[in-house]
């Protein structure tokens, strides 16, 4: 019988967390060096679903741009496609009709509560309960069910052109759509009294992963992240755009800074999207639901043009740099998740390795929109 | 050690609640449906692949203007014409007909692109979704052969 390997007590090992492992959700790698189960240092790998699209975006023409918005983020394509719309239309100086801008509005906190729905399941699923991740999807189905109906996709929409939309909303989306709120109200007290209070859950949460609001403005981090952190930032509020500023709803804002504040924000998110929701169905005005007056094809003038909007993950931006042609000279994304995940490198150190792949669910990252 | 037993007491209570909610659920309806042996109808707008449409002879009502080759972002349509003559009002006319639709699924991204940019009313979305293969041939769709066969 051999002797059992004895390791010097200052000796580390190297991790490696992925590209393919299910706390990851996606394709990233993290390679951690370890003391024990205390994580030392570790460096976030990218670059393993990387797809160029800003290359593409400079070689196709505005237009043909469109379905690769949805592919960045498969959880809240709307949000990303409204940013490119809203770019292009302000540009080209394209008058978009009012209720096109309330039908955007509407699906877009939709696609914000699916998001927020899917993340909450695979959070708490990452943390070993799995009901809730059941739960949850059984209430996104209703709006996937409702989008599709709406837009013909589940996930990767291609709903919003620009001037308007692809097509108007029917009286069944409508109706689909006053009865979703209730429901998804109900079941937010579910989520509360089955997860929020759970002991388990708030003993791996609560004061865990620490990430201050100074962190947060150094690496850029917007959107929930941010704001369980104490930053008072979301970009409907702050750069109003679309129709926004008509409509009554809180930015959920909480200064514990911990893995539990981040899921707070997210829970309170769903309920202020409901709200705007709810609006919107009231005050949806009748008529067109695309420009009368538009170029066939869209030629942008010489100049520089950038809009953010607040995505489910944070604030998303998208910069055109235009020369004059059919297409973009230089097309930049600003992703979110690119931002918040990097955080986690300097976040994570001396963490337990628990610790910190409850504290990357938290992160909400989806990979594909981190690599573009 | 106050403070030790009311959190036991507050953590049996969440455990409790928690598990009353699972509990319900098990007399909630059954949501979810047996496929393949049940299926869902697709709704109306649901976007497939692209289909032909025919006009009242059975004959496609494609123009080959090119559209919606021009309009595809991944270039997946390839179209090809044949030129025939016709007559109209006693004038011998040119006239270009449809001998080629191919579209190649495996560059589909189902944008719309093409149906929307179509002036003539000839293309449409179907309603397939059962595609899995795993030959690439596969997705190498006719659609001329394709409307032929619907049509016989």
């Amino acid at each position: 019988m051999s002797a059992p390997i004895q390791l010097r007590p200052d000796e580390t090992f190297i991790l490696n967390v992925g590209p393919q492992h299910p706390a990851t959700h996606g394709v990233l790698r993290v390679k951690m060096q370890m003391d024990g189960e205390y994580i030392v240092k570790s460096e976030t790998v990218l670059g393993y679903v990387h797809r160029m699209h800003e290359k593409m975006g400079e070689n196709r023409t505005y237009a043909q741009f469109l379905p690769n918005l949805s592919r960045l983020d498969y959880l809240g394509a709307l949000g990303y496609t409204h940013g490119h719309v809203l770019a292009i239309e302000r540009a080209a100086g394209i008058e978009v009709p009012e209720r096109a801008e309330y039908i955007r509005a509407i699906t877009v906190e939709l696609n914000r509560v699916a998001s927020h729905l899917f993340w909450f399941g695979a959070f708490v699923m990452d943390l070993g309960g799995f009901s809730p991740l059941m739960y949850a999807i059984q209430d996104r189905e209703h709006i996937l069910d409702m989008l599709e109906a709406v837009t013909g996709a589940r996930l990767t929409y291609c709903y919003y052109r620009f001037g308007g939309l692809y097509n108007d909303v029917d009286d069944n989306f409508i109706e689909a759509a006053k009865r979703f709120i209730p429901r998804m109200r109900k079941s937010l007290k579910k989520y509360d009294a089955l997860v929020t209070g759970n002991i388990i859950f708030r003993k791996r949460l609560e004061g865990i992963a620490p990430v201050s609001a100074e962190m947060c403005r150094k690496y850029g981090a917007t959107g929930p992240v941010a704001r369980g952190s104490g930053i008072n930032f979301d970009v409907r509020k702050n750069e109003p755009y679309s129709v926004y500023p008509e409509f009554d709803f809180d930015i959920p804002v909480y200064h514990e800074c911990d893995s539990l504040a981040r899921y707070r924000v997210r829970m309170d998110e769903m309920e202020q999207s409901l709200r705007i929701i709810e609006q919107g169905l009231e005050k949806l005005p009748d008529g067109p639901f695309m420009a009368e007056k538009k170029p066939k094809t869209i030629k942008l003038p010489v100049g520089d043009y950038y809009q953010a909007v607040e995505t489910a993950r944070g604030s998303f931006g998208i910069r055109i740099v235009s020369d004059g042609d059919k297409n973009a000279y230089r097309l930049k994304l600003r992703s979110p998740t690119y931002s918040n995940m990097h955080l986690f490198d300097e976040a994570c150190e001396g963490m337990l390795i628990m610790d910190a792949l409850a504290f990357m669910g938290s992160l909400d990252l989806v990979i594909p929109e981190i690599d573009r | 050690m106050g403070g030790y037993f009311s959190e036991i007491l507050y953590g049996s209570k969440s455990l409790l609640v928690g598990m009353g909610i699972t509990f319900r659920e098990f007399f909630k309806p059954t949501v979810t449906v047996q496929y393949p042996y049940q299926t869902i109808k697709m709704s109306a707008r649901f976007r497939g692949h692209i289909e032909l449409i025919a006009d009242a002879e059975g004959k496609p009502k494609c123009v080959v203007c090119g559209m919606c080759e021009r309009a595809c972002p991944s270039g997946c349509i390839t179209l090809g014409s044949t030129s025939v003559e016709v007559e109209v009002d006693g004038k011998v006319k040119k006239k270009k007909i449809l001998s080629k639709y191919e579209l190649d699924f495996t560059k589909c991204s189902l944008c719309g692109q093409c149906v929307e940019n179509c002036n003539f009313g000839a293309l449409e979305f179907s309603k397939e979704y059962n595609l899995a293969s795993t030959r690439k041939e596969d997705f190498h769709f006719n659609l001329l052969k394709r409307l032929e066969e619907r049509n016989a």
